[in-house]
């Protein structure tokens, strides 16, 4: 495999006596789309200032292109960050930020506007907006002024500080998108910070999930969903129903606090006890106990129209079972009635931490 | 409802009644409006109207005459290098006050932390003394054989001439009874610079200067004019670092006006070099404010 653009080795950061980033070791790969997903305070932010060149490490090596960067300054570094904030120049135009780089740089004034004007095709920006004062842009045309001046100092790496959480969902959906499609355009290695794993999934090539300043797990957005680590990294990707199971006979697994053995898709040799973890959209409304593979006993206690599809709030025993289909298969049963959830083998995933 | 169901007399009255009622924010300024009335554009109009009174009398509705101002401008008159010392003083303390507290006020607005509001109070604690109090301070600090003079004489032998009573130590006095007033506004004009923001010039290759010139300075400007002016403006008007300090080494204006007012009973010549300094540190701060437009240093008319 070719070389990484970026390595990082046993990358550690504290502030006092507290550890933000402990020892990461990771690869990125030229051209690709990376993304580091983590609750708020996992070191996610902390991680890529380190990268960026905005904080020091305290332990650990930075490698881009097999050369160490750790005590180069980010005005020297290939590399530039996109804030959540966005970090525009408020006093400057939409022409003038974007030509920033290029002025530090020395470049002409001519060579300056020329660049920009393509930077703003590129970045779908009217021409016109180039005197613009960027105060006056909306959430969107900043977010693209701040994309298009990262663009302007033409980085080897361009990283994101979770620029998109402070727009509309409708706005941040379509800017994903974008995204994705200029990171295809430019060809450009791209790491981006997020806490919503949807928003990860949309984007990228690769994930890696960072929990309490280590990564979790690193995987294409297929092997997060699919077979995520552990509970944490399952739990992360959104609602899903977790049952406590230890190790029954059968290639089974027996319930904890809830009555059951459930077959599983394969039992791994090591398995004593675990969490059993299956997604709201591999539950199913069964008639009889015979139609899957596994099957609940309770109580339908709500419903919830989320647009497209609909959730179901099921009651077994004490715990909370979720349940959600496609508005075309929606359950036809009165909220109270006693029903019956089930699932197969497959669509479950036994995660042992 | 009135207006759809009362008779056409009725609908006469509240359109009057309207008419004669401000707006609620109007009523709210009545009391500021009569209070700076009273207490500040009654007092200018006295001083202006008594510069045109009789040299030497004390009615201000006589005869106007132009004689105060004559006087003024008379070639053998040298109250023109008073003026010129005030707003040397002025300007040089500015200078001074600027260089001198932007390492300062970039500490409080980022580096010093929780220390910050310590070395505030600190700096604010020698407001709550009557400024001539401080003012003898420093002169038994300056003065022959007083704390400094004597500690060097006695530690290293070293025989200090008098510093005391001379321009620079006016100089000394003004920059440092006016530091809270530079220094404050600097503090607030740097922490309105967001940190991301020069974060991000240096991440798009700007060096440290770099980075002060195009991102720093232009954006903690506004906090940097206000105190600019606001020193300038009191140093103008300050008499006592002059008096106190400079022992009347150098006369500025403000020495000029008080005499006027008091030894020499002229209250009409003082009311005229009153008035004059008004006109030239107004005519200053509005050229300042001119040519640093607030609009064009911050970018948003170009």
């Amino acid at each position: 495999m070719a070389e990484p653009i970026l390595r990082l080795s046993g990358l550690s950061k504290r502030f006092g006596g507290f550890a933000a980033v402990k020892e990461i070791d990771l690869d990125v790969r030229e051209g690709e789309f990376f993304t580091i997903v983590g609750p708020s305070g996992s070191g996610k932010s902390t991680l890529v200032r380190m990268l960026a060149g905005l904080e020091e490490p305290s332990g650990g090596e930075i490698l881009l292109r097999g050369r160490r960067i750790n005590e180069t300054p980010a005005n020297r570094r290939p590399t530039c960050m996109v804030f959540q904030s966005l970090a525009l120049f408020p006093h400057r135009s939409v022409g003038q930020n974007i030509e920033f780089p290029l002025k530090m740089r020395g470049v002409g004034s001519a060579a300056r506007r020329e660049r920009a004007m393509e930077l703003l095709r590129l970045l779908r920006l009217p021409e016109s907006y180039y005197g613009k004062n960027v105060t006056q842009c909306s959430g969107g045309e900043r977010q693209r002024v701040a994309l298009a001046r990262a663009f302007a100092y033409d980085p080897e790496i361009l990283f994101f500080d979770e620029p998109l959480s402070a727009i509309d969902y409708k706005l941040r959906k379509t800017l994903e998108k974008e995204l994705k499609d200029i990171h295809k355009e430019t060809g450009k290695t791209f790491m981006y910070i997020t806490h919503s794993l949807e928003e990860a999934m949309v984007m990228s090539d690769r994930i890696g999930v960072m929990r309490a300043g280590k990564l979790v797990q690193v995987g294409t957005p297929e092997e997060i969903y699919t077979r995520p680590r552990d509970k944490f990294v399952s739990e992360f990707m959104g609602e899903v129903n977790v049952i406590d199971v230890r190790r029954g006979v059968n290639g089974r697994a027996s319930g904890v606090g809830i009555p059951g053995d459930f077959l599983l898709r394969e039992v791994p040799e090591d398995f004593e006890s675990g969490h059993l973890v299956v997604r709201p959209e591999f539950l199913r409304f069964i008639d009889t106990p015979g139609e899957a593979e596994n099957h609940l006993r309770g109580r339908l206690y709500n419903e919830y129209v989320l647009g497209s599809r609909i959730q179901y709030q099921v009651r077994v025993g004490e715990r909370v079972f979720i349940v959600e289909r496609l508005r075309q298969q929606a359950f036809r049963g009165a909220l109270d009635q006693d029903v019956l959830i089930g699932w197969d083998a497959r669509d479950s995933i036994l995660v042992t931490d | 409802m009135a207006a759809i169901a009362g008779t056409a007399a009725e609908d006469g009255r509240v359109a009057r009644a309207r008419r004669l009622t401000l707006s609620s924010g109007a009523r709210y300024a009545i009391p500021v409006l009569a209070l700076l009335a009273i207490g500040f554009l009654a007092p200018l109009l006295a001083v202006f109207a008594f510069s045109f009174a009789e040299p030497r009398s004390f009615t201000v509705f006589g005869t106007p005459t132009l004689e105060n101002y004559r006087t003024i401008f008379d070639p053998a008159n040298t109250v023109w290098l008073s003026f010129l010392w005030s707003l040397f003083f002025a300007a040089l303390s500015v200078a001074l006050l600027a260089v001198l507290c932007y390492p300062v006020a970039y500490g409080l607005a980022h580096l010093f932390g929780r220390w910050a509001n310590v070395i505030t109070l600190l700096l604010v604690f020698p407001l709550f003394i009557s400024e001539n109090i401080r003012l003898y301070g420093w002169v038994l600090f300056f003065i022959k054989n007083g704390v400094l003079d004597g500690s060097l004489k006695t530690l290293f032998g070293i025989e200090l001439q008098s510093i005391l009573f001379s321009p620079p130590v006016i100089v000394f006095g003004m920059v440092y009874v006016y530091l809270p007033f530079m220094l404050f506004p600097m503090v607030l004009g740097l922490s309105m610079v967001p940190r991301e923001v020069v974060e991000a010039a240096g991440d798009l290759g700007a060096s440290r200067l770099q980075t002060f010139r195009e991102v720093e300075l232009p954006l903690a400007m506004p906090g940097f004019i206000i105190g600019g002016l606001l020193t300038f403006v009191l140093a103008v008007g300050a008499v006592a670092e002059s008096k106190v300090l400079g022992g009347q080494s150098v006369i500025v204006i403000t020495h000029d006006i008080e005499i006027a007012f008091t030894y020499a009973q002229n209250w009409p010549l003082g009311a005229a070099l009153a008035v004059l300094l008004m006109l030239v540190v107004g005519t200053l701060v509005l050229l300042v404010l001119r040519y640093l437009d607030l609009d064009r240093i911050l970018g948003r008319r170009r």
